[in-house]
C-alpha cells in the first residue's frame, strides 16, 4: 500500500479544534501525521490540496441502498460508490429492504456486500421489529453482534408506544440508538405534501407538521421514561426542533438528524407537481426551514443525514399522489449544505463538518470523524468554493430522482479516502 | 400561432382576468349556435379530440362532447376505469399513445390532482382539464362565472359564497380563482373538517354557519356533498349535514336580498340543497348547464390551432 | 391610425349618397321590399345594412328585417391566423326560408368572407335567393364570387389597403386608402 500525502490543504477537524493549512500523510491505511510541512516519502502519491478543505470523512447515518430486493434501483455497491463520490467514507443502510434486515444473517449480508464494494464503508442498521411490522422486537443482540450499529423501522413509524418503549429499554444493553421515523400514521394518511396553503392550492392531501411533532414528543417522553437513546430521523418542522430542545434541556437522551432537502427547499418546490419534490416528511414552509437551519447551528439537530432514497425513473414519472416518496442525496449533500448553510453564513465549515462527520461518528459509535494520528485514514478532500451544475446523468447512484437537477451549487468533493485508499477522485472512474 | 390562453387550459389559477374575460366574451355569442336548427359550425372540422375520462362523469363528458360536435370536431371517448390498471403507468403510456395517434386535443378527467398538467407537459396536443383530483375544474369555474356575469352584469363587488366540501372540491378552487380575479368577494362556508386548513390564505372569508353566509351573499354556489365523506369520517351523517349546512327554503326566506343559487351537479336533493331551492325562482342551475356547452366551445375555439402540427398542416408545409 | 397618411375615397357625404343609391338598387332588384332580409357581416357590414334599411324605410315606409352574421367560425384560415379573431354576434331576426337575403359587407376583396357567409346562411335555412351588396369592391378575388350591388369600385395599388369607417364604431363615415402596415 503506497503512502498518500495530502499536500497544502486546509486541515479542518472540529473534534480536535484543528483548522490550519498543512499536510496530512497516510501510511498503511492510517493517518501517519497531521499538520505542518511534511516531506513526501519515496514513492508516496502526492495529492495537491491547495485551496481544498481536508476533513474527516463524512458519515451518513441514514440512507436506503435498496439491496436486497430492489437491485434495479440501487445496490449496496452503487450506493457505496455514490457515497464515496459525495465525500462519505461511511454510510448506515436502513433495513427497509426486501427481505427486511431484521436478523443476524441479513445484517451479515449487508456488511459483506459493503466490503465487496470497496468504496464507502457500509454499516447495517437492523430493524426494530420483525419484518418492520411493528409487532415483535427483532433480535437486537444478534444483529449488533453481526455488525448492526443501530435499530430502526424507518420508512414507517413505530406506531405502538409500548413497542417503542420496549425497544428503547432493550437497546440499552447494547448501547445502540433507536432511530425512529416520526409520523402519526392516522394524521398523515393519504398525505402527499406538507399541509398548508400550497397543498390547499394544488388540491393535494396535506400532512400536518403535527403528524411529525406528536411522534417526536412521544419518543422524547419514552426516552425520558426508559433512559434509552432515541434518535429522531429527518426532523423537518419548527415544532419538532422546539420539542427536541425541550428534551435536551432536561437531559433526555434524544439526538436528531435533519436532511439537506429540509434545510434548503420549501413546499413551494412541489409547485407544478414535481414528483422529485415529494418526500416523507414532506418539504415544509420557509419558517420551518429557518428553524431547522437554526437547530443545526445550535446543535439541537446533531447530524445532517441524507435519507438517500433512489427510485426507478418510471416510479417517479407519474401522478403526484401516486409517486413514491424520497430523493437521492448522497452526491448532493455537501454542495446543498454548503450552498444553503455555509455560503449565507448560517453555519461555519467547521460546524458543517461536525454535523456531517464528527457528530455522527460519536452518536452511532463509529470509527472516523477525526483527523488524528493513528486512526484509520477516512478522509474527505473538497473545494468549498467550487461551483458546479448538478447533472444527475453523471451520478454514481442508479437513482436520478433529485430536485436539484440543473441547479448550480457550491462545494465539490475532490477525493475521498477510506482506510487510506482513494475510493473516489474527481474526474476518475 | 399562439393562443391567447396558451397551449392548454389546466386551471384558472394561472390565467389573468383578461384571459378569463376573453373566454366569457367568446362564449356569449356562441350560445346562439345551440339555438339553431343546425347546431353546428365548421370551425374545428378535421380536428380530432379525445375525451379521456379516468373517472366517470356523464355530465361533464356530455357537455364537452356537445361542444366538440357543435364545432365539427371528430371526437373519441375513452373511458378508463382506474381500478382496472396500475394508474401511473397508464397515464404515461396513454400520453405516448395519443401522441403517436396525432391527436389534436385531449380533454382529460382524472382522479389525481396535477394529472392534466402531467399530460400537458408530455404531449404536443392541447390539453383541457375536465377536472383533476381535488385541484381544478376550470371549465366548470368558467361556466359558473358566465352564469353569474349574465345575471349580475359584472362580478365586481358581488359576494359569492361557496358552500360545502371545499376541501375535496376542484370546482371550489376554480371558482375561488376565477371569482377573485374578476373582482368578486368570495367566501366559503362548511364544516371546518371539510375546509382546507389554510383556506383564509386563499383570500376568502370563512363562515362557520350557513345562516351567516346567506346573510352576506349575493349568490351561493352549493357544492355536492359526496357520500364518501361521511364514510371517511369527515362528518357524522348526511342528515345532520342537512340540518346544519343545508341550503333550505326556510333559511333563504330570511335572507336580506334575493340570492342566486348555483350547483355544479349532480345534486343530492335533501342533503346540501333542498328541492324547492334547486327548482325555485332563484336557481340558475339549468342556465349553468346551457352555459357549460358555450364555455367549452369557447375554450375549444381559443385553444385550437395552437398546435404547431395543425398550423404546419394548414400551411401545407412540413 | 388616424394620423397615418391616407387618401380619402369616399367622404361622409359620398358614403351617404352611395348607400342611398345602393338601397335604391336593392329595392329595384327585389321589385319592392317583399320578403327582403338584409344581413350584415360583422363588423361594419352590420352598420351599413342598417343605413340601407333606414333609406328603404324612408323611401318605401317598410321595415326591412336586418340580421347580423359573424363568419369567424366559418373562416377557412383559422389555423394560420393569429391572434384568435374575436367572435361577434350572429343574429337573424326572422327565418330565412324562402326569402331574399341580401348579404351586406363593407369591402369585397378575396371573396372568402362571402364564401363563409354563404356557408353560415345555409345552416340557418334555404333562402329563395341570396344577393350580395358591398360598399366597396376592391377586386382581387380568389373565389368565383361577384357582387350584385356595388357602392364603388376602387383600384387599390399594391401595398395599400381599404379602410371603411362608420360613425357607430369609428366616430366618422369615410372610406380611405392607406399604406399596409406590417402587423
Amino acid at each position: 500500500m503506497t503512502d498518500i500525502l495530502l499536500k497544502g490543504g486546509r486541515l479542518l477537524d472540529p473534534s480536535s479544534n484543528l483548522d490550519a493549512v498543512g499536510d496530512l500523510l497516510v501510511r498503511d491505511g492510517k493517518i501517519e501525521s497531521v499538520g505542518g510541512n511534511i516531506a513526501g516519502p519515496d514513492g508516496a502519491t502526492v495529492i495537491d490540496c491547495t485551496g481544498q478543505v481536508v476533513s474527516p470523512g463524512f458519515i451518513d447515518v441514514h440512507c436506503h441502498l435498496r439491496e436486497p430486493g430492489r437491485e434495479d434501483v440501487e445496490t449496496i455497491a452503487t450506493g457505496a460508490r455514490a457515497a464515496a463520490a459525495g465525500g462519505f467514507t461511511a454510510v448506515c443502510a436502513m433495513p427497509n429492504t426486501d427481505p427486511v434486515t431484521d436478523n443476524q444473517a441479513a445484517v451479515g449480508f449487508v456488511l459483506k456486500q459493503g466490503r465487496a464494494a470497496g468504496a464507502a464503508r457500509v454499516y447495517p442498521i437492523g430493524a426494530i421489529s420483525i419484518g418492520q411490522r411493528g409487532e415483535r422486537l427483532a433480535e437486537f443482540g444478534e444483529m449488533v453482534g453481526a455488525g448492526a450499529v443501530a435499530v430502526s423501522d424507518d420508512g414507517k413509524p413505530v406506531v405502538s408506544s409500548q413497542l417503542m418503549r420496549t425497544a428503547l429499554e432493550y437497546a440499552r444493553t447494547f448501547g445502540i440508538p433507536v432511530a425512529d421515523h416520526c409520523e402519526d400514521p392516522t394524521l398523515a394518511l393519504g398525505g402527499a405534501m406538507n399541509e398548508g396553503i400550497v397543498s390547499a392550492r394544488l388540491g393535494l392531501k396535506g400532512i400536518p407538521a403535527e403528524a411529525e411533532e406528536i411522534m417526536a414528543i412521544r419518543d422524547i417522553l419514552l426516552a425520558r421514561l426508559t433512559g434509552g437513546h432515541v434518535h429522531l430521523c429527518h426532523m423537518s418542522t419548527r415544532g419538532s426542533v422546539d420539542l427536541i430542545r425541550w428534551g435536551k434541556d432536561r437531559g433526555i437522551r434524544v439526538t436528531a438528524e435533519a436532511c439537506p432537502h429540509h434545510l434548503s427547499l420549501t413546499e413551494d418546490a412541489v409547485e407544478g407537481y414535481d414528483t422529485n419534490a415529494k418526500m416523507n416528511p414532506p418539504l415544509r414552509t420557509a419558517d420551518d426551514v429557518r428553524a431547522v437551519q437554526e437547530a443545526v447551528k445550535d446543535g439541537t439537530i446533531d447530524v445532517i443525514a441524507t435519507d438517500h432514497a433512489p427510485h426507478h425513473y418510471d416510479e417517479k414519472e407519474r401522478e403526484f399522489s401516486d409517486a413514491p416518496n424520497g430523493i437521492i442525496g448522497l452526491e448532493t449533500a455537501l454542495p446543498v449544505n454548503v450552498t444553503w448553510l455555509v455560503k449565507p453564513g448560517i453555519i461555519s465549515l467547521a460546524t458543517l463538518i461536525d454535523r456531517m462527520s464528527c457528530a455522527p461518528a460519536k452518536l452511532f459509535h463509529l470509527p472516523g470523524g477525526a483527523l488524528r494520528r493513528g486512526i484509520a485514514a477516512d478522509v474527505t478532500v473538497f473545494d468549498p468554493a467550487a461551483e458546479w451544475t448538478v447533472d444527475p446523468k453523471g451520478f454514481r447512484t442508479k437513482g436520478r430522482n433529485t430536485p436539484y437537477a440543473g441547479m448550480t451549487l457550491m462545494g465539490r468533493v475532490l477525493c475521498t479516502l477510506v482506510e487510506g485508499s482513494v475510493v473516489y477522485h474527481q474526474g476518475v472512474g | 400561432m399562439t393562443s391567447p390562453l396558451g397551449k392548454d387550459l389546466l386551471g384558472l389559477e394561472h390565467l389573468s382576468a383578461e384571459q378569463i374575460s376573453l373566454v366569457l366574451d367568446t362564449a356569449e355569442p356562441l350560445k346562439e349556435i345551440s339555438e339553431r336548427t343546425i347546431k353546428k359550425v365548421p370551425t374545428l372540422r378535421g380536428a380530432t379530440i379525445v375525451n379521456l375520462f379516468f373517472e366517470a362523469s356523464t355530465r361533464t363528458r356530455t357537455s364537452f362532447e356537445f361542444a366538440e360536435k357543435r364545432m365539427s370536431a371528430d371526437t373519441v371517448n375513452i373511458a378508463i376505469a382506474a381500478s382496472s390498471v396500475s394508474k401511473g403507468e397508464t397515464l404515461v403510456d396513454t400520453a405516448r399513445n395519443l401522441e403517436a395517434m396525432r391527436i389534436d386535443m385531449v380533454v382529460i378527467r382524472h382522479q389525481s390532482s396535477g394529472a392534466a398538467r402531467f399530460l400537458a407537459e408530455r404531449i404536443e396536443s392541447n390539453v383541457i382539464n375536465a377536472g383533476d383530483g381535488t385541484h381544478e375544474h376550470p371549465t366548470q369555474g368558467l361556466l359558473d362565472l358566465l352564469t353569474l356575469r349574465q345575471r349580475f352584469g359584472t362580478l365586481k363587488g358581488k359576494r359569492v359564497c361557496i358552500c360545502g366540501d371545499v376541501l375535496h372540491s376542484r370546482v371550489a378552487r376554480s371558482n375561488i380563482w376565477g371569482l377573485t380575479k374578476l373582482g368578486a368577494e368570495v367566501a366559503v362556508c362548511g364544516p371546518r373538517s371539510l375546509l382546507p386548513s389554510a383556506i383564509e390564505q386563499m383570500g376568502v372569508h370563512v363562515f362557520d354557519r350557513i345562516e351567516q353566509a346567506i346573510e352576506w351573499a349575493d349568490a351561493l354556489n352549493v357544492l355536492r356533498l359526496q357520500l364518501e365523506r361521511m364514510q371517511a369520517g369527515y362528518i357524522p351523517s348526511l342528515r345532520e349535514y342537512n340540518r346544519v349546512f343545508g341550503v333550505t327554503r326556510e333559511r333563504l326566506d330570511r335572507a336580506p336580498r334575493d340570492i342566486l343559487i348555483l350547483h355544479p351537479g349532480p345534486m343530492n336533493r335533501g342533503v346540501e340543497i333542498d328541492s324547492d331551492v334547486a327548482d325555485g325562482p332563484h336557481s340558475v342551475i339549468l342556465e349553468q348547464v346551457t352555459n357549460g356547452v358555450a364555455v367549452r366551445m369557447a375554450v375549444l375555439y381559443l385553444l385550437a390551432g395552437n398546435s404547431p402540427r395543425l398550423a404546419e398542416a394548414a400551411k401545407g408545409g412540413a | 391610425m388616424a394620423n397615418a397618411p391616407h387618401t380619402i375615397v369616399l367622404s361622409a357625404r359620398a358614403v351617404e349618397r352611395t348607400v342611398t343609391r345602393m338601397a335604391d338598387e336593392i329595392i329595384e332588384r327585389n321589385d319592392g321590399t317583399e320578403r327582403l332580409v338584409l344581413v350584415g357581416i360583422q363588423r361594419r357590414g352590420v352598420q351599413i345594412a342598417g343605413r340601407i334599411a333606414a333609406v328603404i324605410k324612408a323611401r318605401e315606409g317598410t321595415d326591412v328585417p336586418i340580421g347580423a352574421l359573424d363568419i369567424t367560425l366559418y373562416r377557412d384560415d383559422l389555423q394560420t391566423v393569429g391572434p384568435r379573431p374575436v367572435v361577434g354576434k350572429t343574429h337573424l331576426p326572422v327565418g330565412i326560408e324562402g326569402v331574399h337575403v341580401v348579404i351586406v359587407d363593407d369591402v369585397l376583396f378575396t371573396g372568402r368572407t362571402i364564401r363563409a357567409a354563404l356557408d353560415e346562411l345555409a345552416d340557418f335555412g334555404r333562402p329563395a335567393k341570396v344577393s350580395l351588396a358591398v360598399l366597396v369592391d376592391r377586386g382581387g378575388r380568389e373565389l368565383p364570387i361577384q357582387p350584385d350591388v356595388v357602392g364603388k369600385h376602387v383600384d387599390v395599388p399594391a401595398g395599400e389597403r381599404v379602410d371603411v369607417a362608420v360613425v357607430e364604431l369609428d366616430g366618422k363615415d369615410e372610406v380611405s386608402l392607406s399604406a399596409m402596415v406590417a402587423s
